[in-house]
């Protein structure tokens, strides 16, 4: 690089952008620090510290307390069953459809292409949505949480995107060989994509563990509820406000300790893997194909 | 004369159909061949024609009178009834405003913040630091809304929340921004930015990446200063991707984020927080008034899909790329 002479407008500017930037990441992260911190803590140090960020007064009882009931094993269990099996599930129908989609001899294409965009800017609505899962046998199993949503339509554009990415070389050597697509598929193709594989892995992976809006409309059994319904249920018992309140049992409301350290176990699965995936879509080449 | 153009017409003709032919077994022949294709992409495409197809046909019964034993094929027609009723409805209003207002706020609060961030990011030198940012300002997106309207919850509460903590501190009044309909839609929109607009700056980001170094270069030799390499440069640069993505977040309309205001809804702050997903998650499931809920979603869904389109015809005229 050339060398360059660095004026004192650029270094005033330099200085308020890293500020700016520095703050930005800091107001993002604190309230989970605080959260974190909190649920660490006596519920009399929270009660006393304004601003809690690290405990002085470290103790376990909020975890002790919610790891006392099944209620959260339960949850916790849902929630890891939908989301591993529902990635898979996901993964598998993305992944054969993305594919099939990229192949750009394929006849009919565009037409399928265009119904699958279509279903990005129109759908039927929730109620109409409602009476298909419940006409296919859904409504109270957990298929609820993953057949209705088996592909996303965003997902699979990216995967179609990197696959139409690829040297078109590779297929053609491989059938001379013999191979047939799906052996192409899986021993060719899907190993050399796996950072694009990894990455919309754990946009499902996320997607399948967040997962409350299709809980509360399809699962009346609050046995089959996951984490994130469980979580809404306890964070909100203690102000009857919300109009799903009443929903919820007459439990006495927990203590804000209790609050703090079930968003954490909420939380924490998502952020263990975060760090590993991370580095796939900083760079962003990924989706940065979403166009087209 | 006459007949050598007519024999050379009739030629053209023969060739034309001959064309044609070959042009369809070829088709054919490439049909043949990708049968494992058509294979691979069978369960995806019965999945959108099950799941998101049959529910658009399933729009019928927002002219019917459904009742779930008798089914689409036995219940009664009842023409526009549940629309005129929607319109008619002293509730329609309100509404139709609370949406309205959620959705300018998405356009023009949040929307051009992503951009500014992928700006600012893209002025940094220090690819550590760079990175670092990034990594902290994507997180929020990978919580769910329930964990973002909890922690929102546990620090503004008035019973022990930190908000009101430091306000009495610092000698001010405390404020119940829970139930306060006046603060429904700031911390709306705050949960919005907090959650997404750092994820929102991937996309630009990338689109910067692809700017030939070359035309700062020149900026700079012409006595541009960074503002202006910025607004100049930059900007235009990733002026399509801004179009392309205002757009799709125009057609957002649709999903305005039934879950995020479901959870901040309450009796208290109704009156700004209802808007058409909730109140037809309300009417529809809750209340069993299939028909007319249905009728609520689809005026909604069909406002958003109009929107779609015309937000795309106007970025064409203006010679855009637009999104199709």
């Amino acid at each position: 690089m050339a060398q360059r002479r660095i004026s004192t407008g650029s270094r005033v500017f330099d200085f308020f952008n890293y500020f700016l930037l520095a703050l930005l990441a800091l107001i993002t992260i604190l309230p989970f620090i605080h959260v974190v911190g909190s649920s660490f803590a006596t519920s009399a140090e929270v009660a006393n510290t304004k601003f809690l960020l690290f405990p002085t007064d470290f103790s376990l009882k909020a975890y002790e307390y919610i790891f006392s009931t099944n209620t959260i094993f339960r949850a916790l269990g849902v929630s890891i069953l939908v989301t591993v099996g529902g990635t898979l599930w996901s993964m598998l129908f993305s992944t054969l459809t993305a594919y099939g989609l990229s192949r750009r001899d394929l006849v009919g294409r565009r037409v399928i292409n265009f119904l699958i965009v279509f279903t990005l800017l129109f759908n039927g609505g929730m109620i109409p949505t409602f009476l298909v899962v419940q006409q296919t046998g859904l409504l109270d199993t957990l298929w609820a949480l993953v057949i209705p949503v088996t592909i996303n339509a965003f997902n699979m554009i990216i995967l179609r995107s990197f696959f139409l990415n690829l040297p078109p070389g590779l297929e053609e050597s491989a059938k001379i060989d013999g191979a047939n697509d799906f052996s192409i598929l899986f021993r060719i193709v899907i190993p050399i994509s796996l950072p694009a594989i990894a990455t919309i892995s754990l946009f499902y992976a996320v997607t399948y563990w967040n997962t409350y809006m299709h809980a509360i409309l399809y699962l009346a059994d609050a046995d089959k509820w996951p984490v994130q319904v469980l979580l809404r249920q306890i964070v909100v018992l203690a102000s009857g406000m919300n109009y799903d309140a009443e929903a919820y049992s007459d439990v006495p409301p927990p203590e804000v300790t209790v609050k703090m350290a079930t968003i954490v176990v909420a939380t924490v699965p998502v952020l263990l893997v975060y760090p590993f995936l991370q580095k796939y879509f900083a760079k962003g080449a990924l989706l940065g194909s979403v166009k087209g | 004369m006459e007949t050598t153009t007519l024999t050379a017409k009739q030629e053209a003709k023969e060739e034309a159909k001959q064309i044609k032919k070959m042009k369809r077994s070829e088709t054919w022949r490439r049909t043949k061949r990708n049968k494992m294709i058509y294979l691979m992409i069978l369960p995806g495409l019965i999945y959108f024609l099950i799941y998101k197809y049959l529910p658009m046909y399933g729009l019928i019964i927002s002219f019917q009178e459904y009742k779930p034993y008798l089914g689409i094929s036995g219940s009664e027609w009842v023409g526009f009834e549940h629309f005129s009723r929607l319109f008619a409805s002293s509730e329609f209003w309100m509404i139709f405003k609370n949406t309205i207002i959620l959705f300018g706020l998405q356009i023009f609060i949040y929307f051009p913040i992503p951009i500014i961030i992928s700006l600012m990011l893209n002025e940094v030198r220090h690819s550590f630091f760079k990175r670092g940012v990034q990594t902290l300002i994507y997180i929020p997106h990978f919580m769910s809304w329930v964990v973002i309207v909890s922690v929102s919850y546990v620090m503004l509460t008035l019973d022990g929340g930190i908000v009101n903590a430091i306000l009495e501190e610092l000698g001010f009044q405390n404020i119940n921004f829970l139930l306060n309909e006046d603060w429904f839609r700031p911390m709306y929109i705050l949960q919005v930015i907090w959650r997404e607009a750092g994820w929102g700056t991937i996309i630009f980001l990338a689109a910067i990446t692809a700017v030939d170094p070359q035309l700062y270069e020149a900026a700079r030799m012409d006595g541009a200063n960074r503002f202006r390499q910025m607004w100049h440069i930059t900007l235009p640069a990733i002026r399509n991707v801004i179009i392309v993505l205002l757009i799709l977040k125009i057609g957002d309309v649709l999903e305005l984020g039934f879950e995020h205001v479901y959870l901040l809804l309450n009796s208290s702050n109704r009156n700004v927080a209802e808007i058409f997903d909730t109140y037809v998650y309300v009417a529809g499931l809750q209340q069993g008034q299939f028909s007319y809920s249905t009728a609520v979603g689809f005026f909604k869904g069909g406002v958003g899909l109009a929107m779609v389109v015309f937000a795309n015809w106007l970025a064409k005229r203006m010679n855009e790329e637009g999104i199709y």
